[in-house]
């Protein structure tokens, strides 16, 4: 087997995370400052805590050592914001799988698409990378 | 001695397993993708492997945030079905195999891999739609599977150089079991996507196809690949690709592709399929 390959800087790579458009990288900063807010999603695997959630949801999420702005964004159903306070995408899909959507549902909102339009999209080849590789490309492509 | 004599990369999106469950398999939207997993079926039925090793991630329901391996093998009997939020998936349980996967362990961590030994685990769609594309709906799954369960969730994912390393030493630690096994390993998720943010819905069949290529004929170059190239280029899922290159690494230098498929979309997904021939 050959040589380990050459790696990016960790501090590039950061960078270069915040340079993709459109996009929130689950990263260990991220993932430390969503700890608590998914953790409160993970609970929503169990049918009883959907349940405690659905009938006070401001009171269920204090349960949890969740920000302000994280729970407000919960309350919203905020998607992006709960992705940009450090939510990750396969746990707030139990967020959604709570309110009776699907991901798909979810992720068309993410977009600020309705869902047939998302599911539309799909169906015609999805998103091509081009204009979306990079916050330069996406300005000149806007 | 055992044997493995094959690898199968697929997509293992949550959304064709529902379809499958809810019996949606012959609608417009997924006929075509039932269709081109026919031939894999078949396939899977005429091999008739008696262990499949399965790489697969899972998807923040056997693991939450406490604990996050990077490289966990399943070494329980049985594995039950995770429920993810909507009910478990309809499918048997997941039986098994724990003294190879014991083996498994000990010659790994001697090649210096250093895995978690998982004795107890749901197991979730990463796992179970493979196993629902390659082998139907039997009562039972014909054969035992070890899981592997990798973290590709939260960056960074191990580079496709390790995992193409972990593949080679797992390939070493199969051959040095006792029985005469069967064993074919599952390298799943995956292809092009993101499902997250503005950017969701990003596929990229030309990353796809090169990347089905360097399967089959120039493994080496995908193991270069950087993580950020999948991030940009395929979408942020796509860094379960990753997964694939410790099926390839575990099918040694030589492979014939038998097969292969590709369809847009299943659900946010674009989804490949690809049957290599350990030579």
């Amino acid at each position: 087997m050959s040589e380990q390959p050459q790696r990016t800087a960790r501090k590039e790579d950061l960078e270069a995370y915040e340079d993709i458009p459109g996009t929130w990288v689950f990263d260990a900063q991220r993932a430390r400052q969503g700890y608590h807010l998914n953790e409160f999603l993970y609970s929503l695997m169990k049918d009883a805590n959907r349940k405690e959630f659905l009938a006070d949801e401001p009171r269920y999420t204090l349960k949890f050592k969740m920000t302000d702005a994280q729970r407000a964004a919960v309350l919203q159903r905020d998607w992006n914001k709960l992705l940009e306070l450090g939510g990750v995408s396969y746990a707030l899909a139990k967020l959604a799988f709570t309110d009776g959507k699907s991901y798909q549902y979810m992720a068309s909102q993410m977009t600020g698409m309705t869902e047939k339009e998302y599911v539309d999209m799909m169906l015609k080849g999805g998103r091509s990378p081009e204009g979306w590789r990079s916050k330069a490309e996406r300005a000149g492509k806007a | 001695m055992a044997r493995i004599i094959a690898g199968v990369g697929t997509s293992h999106t949550p959304a064709i397993g529902a379809a499958v469950d809810n019996g949606k398999t012959a609608e417009p939207y997924w006929a075509p993708l039932f269709a081109g997993y026919q031939p894999a079926r078949e396939w899977m039925a005429r091999t008739r492997p008696d262990v499949v090793i399965m790489v697969y991630n899972d998807h923040v329901n056997a693991f939450d945030f406490k604990i996050i391996p990077t490289f966990a093998l399943g070494c329980a009997e049985d594995f039950p079905i995770a429920d993810e939020g909507w009910g478990a998936r309809p499918v048997p349980p997941v039986r098994g195999y724990p003294e190879l996967a014991a083996h498994l362990v000990q010659s790994l961590v001697l090649d210096e891999f250093d895995m978690t030994i998982v004795n107890e685990m749901q197991v979730d769609h990463g796992l179970t739609v493979p196993l629902t594309l390659l082998c139907g709906t039997p009562q039972a799954w014909p054969c035992r599977v070890i899981p592997l369960a990798v973290n590709v969730i939260q960056y960074p994912a191990p580079t496709g150089h390790r995992c193409y390393m972990l593949g080679q030493a797992i390939r070493k630690a199969v051959a040095s079991w006792h029985e005469e096994l069967k064993v074919v390993i599952f390298g799943t998720g995956g292809m092009s996507h993101q499902i997250q943010g503005p950017r969701a819905g990003l596929v990229n069949p030309q990353f796809d196809r090169v990347f089905l290529d360097g399967l089959s004929r120039d493994p080496e170059r995908l193991v270069r690949i950087q993580p950020l190239e999948y991030l940009r280029d395929a979408g942020a899922e796509a860094i379960e690709l990753v997964m694939w290159l410790i099926m390839r690494g575990a099918l040694g230098e030589r492979v014939q592709e038998v097969y292969r498929f590709y369809h847009i979309p299943a659900s946010s997904t674009a989804v490949g399929n690809i049957i290599l021939e350990s030579r």
